[in-house]
């Protein structure tokens, strides 16, 4: 202490008592903040999952069970992650308008914040696929079309048609249209696998790939109809449907007239 | 000089030269009978020549070659795509080429229309009887034209090699390859190798261009022949026999309408494809093996017979180390067989029934052959179950229906409906003859009532006029064969069992509700 006493009257003690003192105040502080915002955090994802929980309760146990366990009529939602519910329910699919061969898309029954409330929840029982952060999302910047194309054709076209128009599977099941779907939710799918869909992992189709499948998607779906009326862009039926009704159908009518005796 | 003068000269010159004055004074006074469904053909022949025209146009473009290049082309999102040759020249014809892409539309368009039309055409020939005596043999011809359009379209469809073309082809392979014993060995011969290799589209394209056009202006020209010299039939009515034709002269009726009419053939497919796509190619991508698109169909042509290898239950045998595979042999090869060699045989099938053996030009009112009528029925609603299974993925998921449900509706559809079809249509040809009958013998019913001086109520009939009292009543009703099993010393005859079935399917082909004679008309005006 003699030591120290032996600078207190120096020019510098003043300020530098300051520095320490201002330093040691913002430290305390920061530390101090820091502590209270996660608890605030943990406080704030504790209510959310029990908000999550109030609306499974409500809408969705009566299937799924009271703890998301799974009965019968619907399978358990235990570990299928945050990612699942977020496609499920903000695609509309659930809650389930009737028990039907297969969930559709129709307009969401919840808005975004019980998504988010219901996709913790589910979240909280076992660790799932998570939502994809937009941050993930940058498909325009990471993604390649023609790649994404190529990778469609191979993995997607056989359900979902070579546009993304969708297609028929057994049993009444169908793949629906992959067209005006959110790139989050396409993305969902992919790693969820929804309905009759395999999942398609990080090992089969690499981050990078969904990107580029969905850059390809989004482009088929922004693409004009280069040659007019696209007809469904369903392939020959529909082309054959207007080949026979307006095509020969005009020239009968033609025919018809060209026939007529003059009166 | 006058310029009437001039020309004279310049004919002079000609006929003195060829003798074409004769030729031409005879045929230009042709006559030919007017009816809309006798240019039904005309719209065929028409669609033909906008195919000659712009396919022509497409062939100064196409590279029909499989060998492997790196697309760089105007259309970005195939970038840097690996594909073949022709594909890639297909995507230049339609993103590169001036009018490519209207051009490559009015060419499918005008492929679609010409097999329509060919379809509607022998529809006519078949309902109103034209295929009788003498132009057994044009039939013949014009169910060659319809089997060589089916493939000449196919061959097209195959073409641009895009995602869609090579499953047909590979469905074709299959088809191939089923027939037993030889079918691998066929594969190998049509591929030169296997599956799908590089030789496949140059060879096509060959045959596409060239063989099958060439096959199609030979048999189009004796077919135009034949209609030539044995003349155009004709709708009954007054003053039309089996000796005479009715109509107008080629020149200058005719050379009008047909003109015209050949110009508004191309504008009606001109405009399909300037408004709607037709085999958007490159949405489906480059074909590689390992691909598929769901709902790959076949143009509407080839649709029955997809709808047929769809439906067909999964049956194989093996005979000593062959794989029999009945699943695509019966409806690939057996069921088309027997559907078009009945078809061409039909003329003759139906003449050794009626034993009919004269020469016919005026049509039947197809009320009047209920049998055929009933017969066409049948074949168009077997037809028709086999096309909607060809689109089965399609209309379950447009309807809302499973496609299971569809596949074995179809499949019991096929053996059900058309005998339903035959049944129902030759009851309800007997019910137009008996109302034909009705309206002969009692005239039109006028809707005026009128109340009696006894308080009863009368409709007042109008008789109808003499040219449709003609119509209605001058087609001929021959009656059954009479065909003994036993002679006249009763002696069983030779052929017993022939005959019997003849002497059924005559009986059956024999019904009919009697015309008004005049008999009846005396009967009538003497109350």
């Amino acid at each position: 202490m003699k030591r120290l006493s032996r600078f207190r009257r120096h020019k510098a003690a003043a300020p530098l008592l300051l520095i320490f003192a201002l330093l040691g105040i913002g430290g305390t502080f920061s530390v101090a903040s820091a502590t209270t915002a996660s608890e605030t955090s943990a406080v704030e994802r504790s209510t959310l999952i029990e908000e999550g929980r109030q609306i499974f309760l409500k809408g969705c146990s009566s299937c799924h069970g009271l703890n998301a366990e799974g009965v019968s009529v619907a399978p358990s939602l235990i570990g299928v992650g945050a990612a699942s519910v977020d496609f499920q329910v903000g695609t509309g699919r659930m809650p389930m308008a009737d028990m039907s061969t297969q969930a559709m898309r129709k307009a969401p029954v919840y808005n975004d914040e019980e998504v988010a409330a219901l996709a913790a929840y589910v979240a909280s029982l076992a660790p799932g696929p998570e939502i994809p952060g937009m941050e993930l999302l940058n498909f325009e910047r990471d993604g390649s079309t023609a790649e994404g194309g190529e990778l469609f054709r191979n993995n997607c076209a056989m359900c979902h048609n070579f546009a993304g128009q969708g297609g028929a599977l057994t049993q009444g099941k169908y793949a629906p249209t992959v067209m005006g779907v959110l790139p989050k939710h396409i993305y969902e799918a992919m790693v969820t696998g929804p309905q009759a869909m395999p999942v398609f992992n990080d090992k089969t189709i690499t981050p990078e790939e969904k990107l580029s499948i969905i850059k390809w998607i989004k482009s088929a779906e922004a693409e004009p109809n280069l040659g007019g009326a696209s007809l469904g862009r369903v392939g020959p039926v529909t082309e054959g449907l207007l080949a026979w009704t307006l095509g020969l159908g005009l020239l009968i009518g033609v025919a018809v007239w060209l026939a007529t005796k003059a009166k | 000089m006058t310029v009437e003068a001039k020309l004279g000269q310049v004919a002079n010159y000609v006929d003195e030269r060829t003798g074409a004055a004769a030729f031409l004074k005879k045929s230009l006074r042709k006559v030919f009978p007017d009816h809309w469904s006798f240019l039904l053909g005309e719209v065929a022949l028409y669609s033909f020549i906008i195919l000659l025209l712009s396919g022509t146009f497409l062939t100064f473009w196409f590279d029909p070659s499989m060998r492997e290049v790196v697309y760089e082309g105007a259309y970005q999102p195939l970038e840097g795509v690996k594909m073949s040759a022709a594909y890639a020249s297909a995507l230049d014809i339609s993103f590169e080429v001036r009018g490519g892409l209207l051009m490559r539309q009015i060419h499918h368009w005008a492929a679609l229309i010409f097999m329509a039309a060919i379809v509607a055409h022998l529809l006519r020939v078949f309902f109103t009887g034209a295929f009788r005596k003498p132009r057994e043999g044009n039939w013949i011809i014009g169910v060659g034209l319809l089997t060589l359009g089916i493939v000449e379209g196919f061959l097209g469809y195959s073409l641009p090699d895009d995602l869609l073309s090579g499953t047909g082809i590979r469905i074709a392979e299959a088809i191939i390859q089923a027939i037993p014993v030889v079918g691998s060995y066929l594969s190998y011969f049509a591929f030169g190798g296997v599956f799908p290799g590089e030789l496949f589209i140059p060879r096509i394209y060959i045959v596409h261009v060239l063989l099958l056009p060439g096959a199609f202006l030979a048999l189009i020209t004796v077919h135009l022949m034949l209609v030539w010299y044995q003349k155009h039939t004709q709708y009954p009515g007054p003053g039309r026999t089996e000796k005479n034709v009715v109509g107008y002269p080629l020149m200058p009726m005719y050379m009008a309408k047909a003109g015209g009419f050949f110009f508004i053939v191309f504008g009606v497919t001109a405009f399909l494809a300037a408004v709607a796509s037709i085999n958007p190619i490159w949405l489906y991508g480059p074909y590689t093996p390992a691909q598929i698109s769901a709902g790959s169909q076949p143009d509407w042509y080839m649709g029955w017979l997809d709808g047929l290898v769809r439906m067909a239950p999964p049956i194989e045998t093996y005979f000593f180390g062959y794989t029999v595979s009945w699943n695509i042999l019966i409806p690939g090869l057996i069921i088309p067989g027997i559907l078009f060699t009945g078809m061409a045989l039909y003329p003759f099938i139906e003449s050794w029934i009626t034993g009919d053996k004269r020469e016919h030009h005026l049509l039947d009112r197809p009320r009047n052959a209920p049998n055929r009528t009933a017969l066409g029925a049948m074949s168009l609603t077997f037809m028709m179950v086999t096309l909607i299974n060809g689109g089965n993925d399609l209309i379950a998921t447009h309807f809302d229906l499973s496609i299971n449900q569809i596949m074995w509706g179809t499949r019991f559809g096929v053996f059900i409906l058309p005998p339903l079809a035959f049944i129902i249509t030759k009851r309800l040809c007997l019910s137009l003859q008996r109302a034909d009958r009705e309206l002969v013998l009692h005239g039109r019913e006028t809707g005026r009532l009128l109340r009696m001086p006894s308080g009863e109520f009368v409709e007042v009939h109008e008789p109808i006029s003499p040219e449709k009292a003609f119509i209605l009543t001058s087609h001929e009703q021959l009656p059954a064969l009479e065909l003994p099993a036993v002679d006249a010393r009763g002696v069983k005859r030779a052929g017993a069992l022939k005959n019997k079935l003849r002497a059924r399917l005559s009986n059956a082909n024999a019904v009919a509700i009697p015309k008004v004679s005049t008999e009846d008309l005396k009967e009538i005006e003497s109350h």
